[in-house]
């Protein structure tokens, strides 16, 4: 047998739109595969005919040589086919083993089965303490629970959907070893992302996805990340890098700031310090759920703080909301874009109204121009690329992507003196993110400040130059990065909860 | 098992003609009712007696008038509340404060003759509903307490004050102990507009503030601020929008509303005060507010048609000894179906077998 899994000529449409055009793959044994594309490309809705959650309009499939058709996930998961997603399905008032039991069928939970597991996890390099309970690990042993579960089903195919996007460099490579033992014991594996280094570290063999269509199946060590990259959004990427670092005086700056949150689930803020220079783009690393939520609300001023723990241009911001601080020149964008930086109901024009700094002429005692708005909107839509029929769109019919590049481009057309900013390019493409990240480099070239926030460390490696880590609510001073900087990182992002 | 399912374009034709198609489900379940209770009578003469005679004579006509202002007054300020999530439901009870308070002015100015004194009561109108409802203002921002309680239970607190008043201070000194005010001095009278009725000068203000509402919602920071904080608050917070003032905005203005419409009954139609100012005009301009979906041009036309359910209620109490309630099941019936249509606008249905 050559392949494990043939896949030919797939087509799906939903409606006029062909969310896979003619695809075929093959996985060979003990292989681990990937599939790259960006969001929208098709690789879920492939998945999810591999996974027998959709039936695919044309072309067919073949398991272990024999024709392939499963009927839902059920039939697949009988055939051998498992599969850990990006959200992971657990209880978090339970234990490891009894999550793990509940996935199963046909098993009861006795010392024979937690045996079971402990084996499993030594075999495979899993580390898990089948006892614990779930709602206490890290998101990375959550994983690995995930993993352990599809593993006790004896799979021959794994399907590995984004499975770094939540991991520290230390958990990722600890995962691959695992994927490398997995794969050499005979279960090949589908691996899902669009993090083309590690595509490249250790998938044998790539499909990239583009518009539904195949581009290309190929070998990712042949070609460079660029040239992946490029395969996977179809035109050239512009590399970044700041032409003009030229950092000035301190500008923003926070001194031990402390929050206890309200939420039962929330994590308080503990003596957090940094300071930011104009000209200078910082930010700060982290898993989420850290504190980043709660830091964010702060710095927005949707909650106030106690004198002199934030200060911009010289000045006590405390107790000003974030009206009052986008007087100043202080701009925002929230992680959440729904609901949060935009009102999903209300039409893009009607957005620009939640960020108003006084000369922007929107309004002139408190009534609204609607024609500068209008004006200002078109700017915002064709200076960032947003594609939307018209400024009149609902936030919520905008897909994520366009709907980010908006919110990214009202702050921008104020030429903020400072911009803070959450996980700028989260859920976004790999074309806009990269517009993204080219338009934040050009607003800290003409001398403003950043702070980033974000949970993807290559974004933050690739832009910041002042790199701090948030960790159970606590920042760490900034990471000298001369001096094994990544494995530092690595090291406060973990914090103490392994 | 039932699901409903967001559909992915709304019809605009729908959503214009759903009003219609509300009234019109209305208006064959209501035969269905006649047919069932009525013995001897024509229900097609009770539907005319209903819906058409009040359009068709000029008395009626100025009823019909004279019931929508109030109504119109009301459901403006309540659309408001109702557009930021701010659920004020104790509109009759802000309507009440406000009547005692307009009309205390007005009878404490009983010998004085002054363009200034209908103004006066007024703003104490005003005042008195805005009063009112900032109890439910301050304890929902001070204390997290919900504003439907504590204005739906300051209604009866309201309604018994102005019984309080009527027995004591307010009362006529020469009504022979009658719980009525004396009546109001030409002074402190609206002034009619429609000779020979009792359509007054409210009916204009009230138009004038649907206009006013429609500019202020539309183009308006604060209008802005409103529809945001109700539709996603955490939004309104990165707007810099503060939630408490919101709260505050919303309740002052519906209950400066009600309260308007309150002294606006009293010296209007009632030219005093007397215990039927209650008539629950507070409670009906929800529905009003609800068929006109909170849009201030709406709201006059939806005020209008509960109007004549009001007007046509009255008229088949009187012809054909039906009860008062009828008026109430109509105006139920209406906003049922209402609703009904605007969720199906929305949402189509869809059917399936449950797997198992």
């Amino acid at each position: 047998m050559k392949y494990q899994l043939e896949i030919n000529n797939i087509t799906k449409s939903y409606g006029d739109l062909k969310a896979n055009d003619d695809v075929s793959l093959n996985i060979k044994p003990s292989n681990i595969h990937a599939l790259l594309g960006e969001n929208g490309a098709g690789k879920s809705t492939l998945v999810k005919v591999i996974y027998g959650s959709l039936m695919p309009d044309r072309g067919e499939m073949k398991w272990l040589g024999k024709p392939y058709s499963p009927k839902n996930p059920f039939d697949a998961r009988e055939q051998g086919i498992a599969m850990v997603f990006q959200h992971f399905s657990l209880f978090e008032s339970l234990t490891v083993e009894e999550n793990i039991v509940l996935g199963l069928d046909g098993v009861r939970l006795d010392e024979n089965f937690t045996e079971q597991i402990i084996e499993y996890s030594k075999q495979y390099g899993l580390d898990i303490n089948p006892h614990q309970v779930v709602g206490d690990l890290s998101v990375g042993a959550r994983q690995r629970v995930e993993i352990i579960r599809c593993l006790m089903q004896n799979p021959k195919l794994l399907i590995m959907d984004e499975p770094t996007s939540v991991l520290t460099p230390q958990e990722v490579s600890d995962l691959f070893i695992t994927l490398r033992k997995l794969a050499d014991g005979g279960c090949s594996i589908l691996y899902i992302s669009h993090k083309l280094e590690e595509v490249r570290q250790i998938c044998s063999e790539a499909t990239i996805l583009r518009d539904g269509k195949l581009i290309e199946n190929c070998i990712p060590q042949d070609h460079s990340q660029q040239e992946l990259a490029e395969m996977m959004i179809g035109k050239k990427l512009i590399q970044l890098a700041r032409s003009n670092i030229n950092t000035g005086e301190n500008i923003f700056s926070i001194s031990n700031l402390s929050q206890k949150s309200d939420d039962m689930f929330g994590v308080d803020l503990k003596n957090i310090s940094l300071s930011v220079m104009k000209g200078s783009i910082v930010g700060i690393a982290g898993v989420a759920g850290n504190g980043q939520d709660e830091l964010m609300e702060l710095l927005i001023g949707e909650i106030t703080s106690p004198p002199g723990t934030l200060s911009f241009k010289g000045g006590d911001i405390g107790n000003l909301n974030s009206h009052e601080r986008r007087q100043l020149s202080m701009f925002f964008i929230p992680e959440e874009r729904l609901g949060h930086g935009a009102v999903p109901d209300m039409g893009l024009n009607e957005n620009m109204l939640l960020s108003r700094p006084q000369k922007s002429q929107m309004t002139s005692y408190g009534v609204i121009d609607w024609g500068n708005v209008e004006k200002l909107t078109q700017k915002v839509i064709s200076d960032f690329d947003v594609q939307t029929p018209s400024s009149r769109m609902l936030a919520k019919s905008l897909s994520g992507g366009n709907l980010q590049k908006f919110m990214v481009g009202r702050e921008l057309i104020q030429n903020p003196d400072l911009l803070i900013v959450a996980q700028p390019t989260w859920g976004v493409d790999a074309g806009s993110a990269n517009n993204i990240h080219q338009a934040l480099i050009a607003l800290a070239d003409k001398g403003s400040a950043i702070l980033i926030i974000s949970q993807d460390l290559d974004e933050i490696l690739s832009l910041c130059e002042q790199i701090h880590v948030l960790s159970e609510g606590s920042l760490s001073a900034a990471v000298d990065m001369n001096e094994n900087g990544l494995e530092t990182i690595s090291q406060l992002m973990v914090g103490s909860k392994d | 098992m039932i699901r409903l399912i967001p559909r992915v374009e709304n019809s605009n034709a729908m959503i214009l003609l759903s009003p219609l198609l509300a009234l019109t489900l209305t208006a064959i379940t209501a035969y269905f009712i006649f047919v069932s209770i009525l013995v001897d009578i024509q229900v097609s003469s009770v539907f005319y007696t209903l819906f058409l005679e009040p359009l068709n004579d000029s008395y009626y006509l100025s009823e019909i008038l004279v019931k929508a202002a109030p109504l119109m007054i009301i459901a403006l300020g309540l659309s408001i509340g109702f557009r930021a999530g701010v659920w004020n439901i104790g509109a009759e009870g802000q309507y009440v404060i406000g009547g005692i308070a307009g009309s205390a002015v007005g009878l404490y100015f009983y010998d004085v003759e002054g363009f200034w004194i209908l103004p006066l009561m007024a703003i104490a109108g005003i005042l008195g509903g805005m009063f009112y409802a900032s109890i439910a203002a301050f304890l929902k921002t001070k204390y997290q307490v919900n504003e439907i309680l504590v204005t739906l239970m300051l209604t009866y607190v309201a309604v018994l004050f102005l019984s309080a008043m009527l027995q004591g201070p307010l009362r006529n000194p020469s009504g022979f102990n009658f719980p009525e005010s004396r009546i109001f001095h030409d002074s402190a009278l609206l002034p009619i507009i429609w000779e020979g009725t009792r359509v007054h000068v409210g009916f204009i203000v009230a138009i004038i503030l649907s206009i006013v509402a429609w500019f202020g919602i539309k183009r308006h920071i604060l209008g802005m601020q409103i529809k945001i904080t109700g539709s996603a608050p955490r939004a309104a917070k990165f707007a810099g929008f503060d939630d408490n003032k919101t709260v505050w905005y919303a309740l002052l203005i519906s209950g400066g509303l009600a309260g308007l419409a309150g002294v606006f009954e009293a010296a209007g139609p009632a030219g005093q005060l007397t215990p039927g100012l209650p008539q629950f005009y507070g409670f009906t301009a929800i529905i009003v507010a609800f068929l006109a979906r909170l849009h201030p041009i709406g709201i006059i036309f939806s005020a209008l048609l509960i109007a004549l359910t009001y007007v046509g209620g009255e008229n088949v109490q009187i012809d054909y000894d039906l009860p008062k309630s009828i008026t109430q099941i109509f105006q139920g019936m209406l906003l049922f179906y209402f609703l009904a249509c605007d969720i199906l606008i929305k949402y189509k249905v869809v059917l399936f077998k449950t797997i198992r």
